[in-house]
């Protein structure tokens, strides 16, 4: 209806050129770049004692961050779809916020927090704490960044079963944790999953933020992307190269997830 | 949306409540922690920037270079959204509208921005379009590149906003305007573009928000060179260079900026849900909220 057969073509030609140039031509030449010299570069830079580390902290990061956020996304999507009050649009506005402040913004307020003269200081140092350059900060920062996932995944899923089911159970008996196990979870599990994986993706990719409060020491404070930045800047392209491919690697997974729990979502 | 009221004699609204605890603790949980992980941090960062009073805080903010990385990320955002926001109405265009082969992998690869870390960006950024490119284009290290991290990074927002409301779009208004004998191009500026129009500003407004912020694709493949400096990375010079308040200070006008968008997007959203576009609320304040699906 819209357009000829030769408009059609030219949008096709700009659009898809677009994707080419911008997504698939980097995504392909980086395979290309770090396996330029056969396999064996990349891999000695992962699996040497910083490269390992690097993976382990971001690892660690991901195991806390995200379980954290997800129980979190749950609890609170829960509680802005069933249970709408005053002061519920402004904890929306809140939820928002990781999402549109620069990651750089959000390491230095923790570094602020936290840091020397920061409000959180004396009791810390009394504790013994050290919460920057070291794992609880970069742990921070991965909750903070990565907060809005699951909630915005939630919130449209539980709007759209409505609240029938629920009704039904606890009329049949069910008491609130049956109902929400047996009936609210099962139903809202594809956008949880969702909001878990990009939180997920979130977490194994977070630079700005980190690259403040942990001070990227290697072999201590350093997760991935940092490893990535500080091997380039040390002119170690292949190891640069080779913990860029591992990310890239869990970023087409994280792709491929996407994509599958869309479907089901949709299903 | 309201919580149901059916109730039956004596029994709860179960299954309407939380499970563990009742509404106002939850509330009060939800609270805490987001107080603890979003908006202290933020309080302490306003505080600092402040901390030497307001004279110095605007000292610190129109500092040469500050004004000049502000002004960067300002045009440079600008520049970016306004080409993602024609790249990305063709391509959710394409991939609603029109079936090539090869369509669900572009579908799937748009989100790659939102799944690549972005340090993994810049340095395959700088590889490709650097000095060893092998296509021989040296972008790296110039305002260029500034655009093109940008790009990158923000394609998907635009993309996945206007992507639903082309899906959810009556094709009536459409034929009946062709019938009538309106062209392609005016059936386009008439009818179709007045209908994306919400989803447009919001994905706009969501792209220049995390265009204003951005700092790992730029930070290799741009570098920190005055001339291609942008907020972020300026701020993160800052505090290498341990000047903390004046980072604040910084930070807090990158801040208020991220915090317009915000509101810009929630507006439009008021306003389309008033004019029955049907904009779903949640899936355009975030578009990747399963916006991109089937329906």
């Amino acid at each position: 209806m819209t357009g000829t057969t030769s408009s059609r073509w030219g949008l096709r030609v700009l659009g898809l050129g677009y994707v080419f140039i911008l997504l698939m031509l980097p995504l392909a030449f980086i395979f290309y770049k770090t396996f330029e010299d056969g396999i064996a570069p990349p891999f000695e830079a992962i699996t040497s004692p910083d490269g390992l580390h690097a993976l382990k902290l971001t690892l660690i990061s991901v195991a806390v961050a995200v379980p954290l956020n997800t129980v979190f996304g749950i609890g609170c999507a829960l509680l802005l779809v069933r249970h709408r009050a005053r002061g519920s649009a402004l904890i929306d506005a809140v939820i928002n916020l990781p999402f549109a402040i620069s990651p750089v913004v959000i390491g230095l307020s923790l570094f602020l927090l936290y840091g020397k003269d920061g409000w959180f200081e004396p009791g810390l140092a009394e504790a013994g704490i050290e919460v920057l350059f070291s794992t609880p900060g970069i742990i921070l920062a991965c909750v903070f960044v990565s907060l809005p996932f699951v909630v915005r995944e939630t919130v449209p899923v539980l709007q759209e079963i409505g609240t029938e089911q629920e009704q039904a159970a606890s009329t049949l008996g069910a008491n609130a944790w049956q109902t929400f196990w047996r009936i609210t979870l099962p139903a809202i599990r594809w956008g949880v999953a969702y909001g878990v994986v990009l939180t997920t993706a979130r977490v194994l990719g977070e630079f700005g933020a980190v690259s403040v409060v942990s001070g990227s020491i290697s072999g201590q404070t350093q997760t991935l992307p940092l490893f990535v930045s500080k091997q380039y800047e040390n002119f170690n392209l292949p190891g640069a190269f080779g913990a860029s491919v591992l990310l890239a690697m869990l970023a087409l997974t994280t792709l491929l997830a996407m994509n599958l729990l869309k479907r089901k979502e949709d299903a | 949306m309201e919580a149901g009221t059916l109730t039956r004699s004596g029994a709860p609204r179960a299954g309407l409540r939380l499970p563990w605890v009742g509404a106002g603790l939850g509330r009060g949980m939800v609270v805490l922690y987001l107080s603890l992980i979003v908006l202290l941090p933020l309080a302490a960062l306003t505080d600092q920037s402040l901390s030497s009073g307001l004279g110095h805080f605007w000292e610190q903010v129109t500092q040469p270079q500050a004004v000049k990385s502000l002004k960067l990320t300002l045009i440079a955002s600008t520049i970016v959204v306004l080409i993602n926001a024609f790249f990305g109405t063709i391509l959710a265009w394409l991939l609603v509208r029109d079936d090539f082969p090869g369509k669900g992998v572009v579908n799937a690869v748009i989100d790659l921005p939102f799944a690549l870390p972005t340090i993994v960006a810049s340095l395959i950024l700088i590889e490709l379009w650097g000095d060893k490119s092998p296509f021989g284009v040296h972008i790296a290290g110039t305002r260029v590149a500034v655009v093109v991290a940008l790009c990158f990074v923000t394609l998907p927002f635009v993309v996945r906003a206007v992507q639903p409301l082309l899906m959810e779009m009556d094709r009536e208004m459409e034929e009946a305007a062709a019938s009538l004998g309106a062209g392609g191009f005016t059936i386009f500026r008439r009818i179709i573009f007045p209908n994306l129009l919400p989803g447009l500003g919001a994905g706009v407004a969501l792209a220049f928000a995390r265009a204003l912020g951005e700092f790992g694709s730029v930070l290799l493949f741009a570098g920190g060179l005055p001339d291609t400096q942008v907020s972020s990375v300026y701020i993160k010079q800052l505090i290498e260079n341990g000047n903390d308040v004046g980072a604040a200070a910084v930070s807090v006008v990158l801040l208020a900026a991220s915090l317009g968008c915000l509101v810009i997007v929630s507006l439009i959203q008021r306003w389309s849900n008033r004019h029955e576009r049907s904009v779903e609320i949640d899936s355009t304040i975030m578009p990747f909220s399963g916006g991109g699906g089937d329906n």
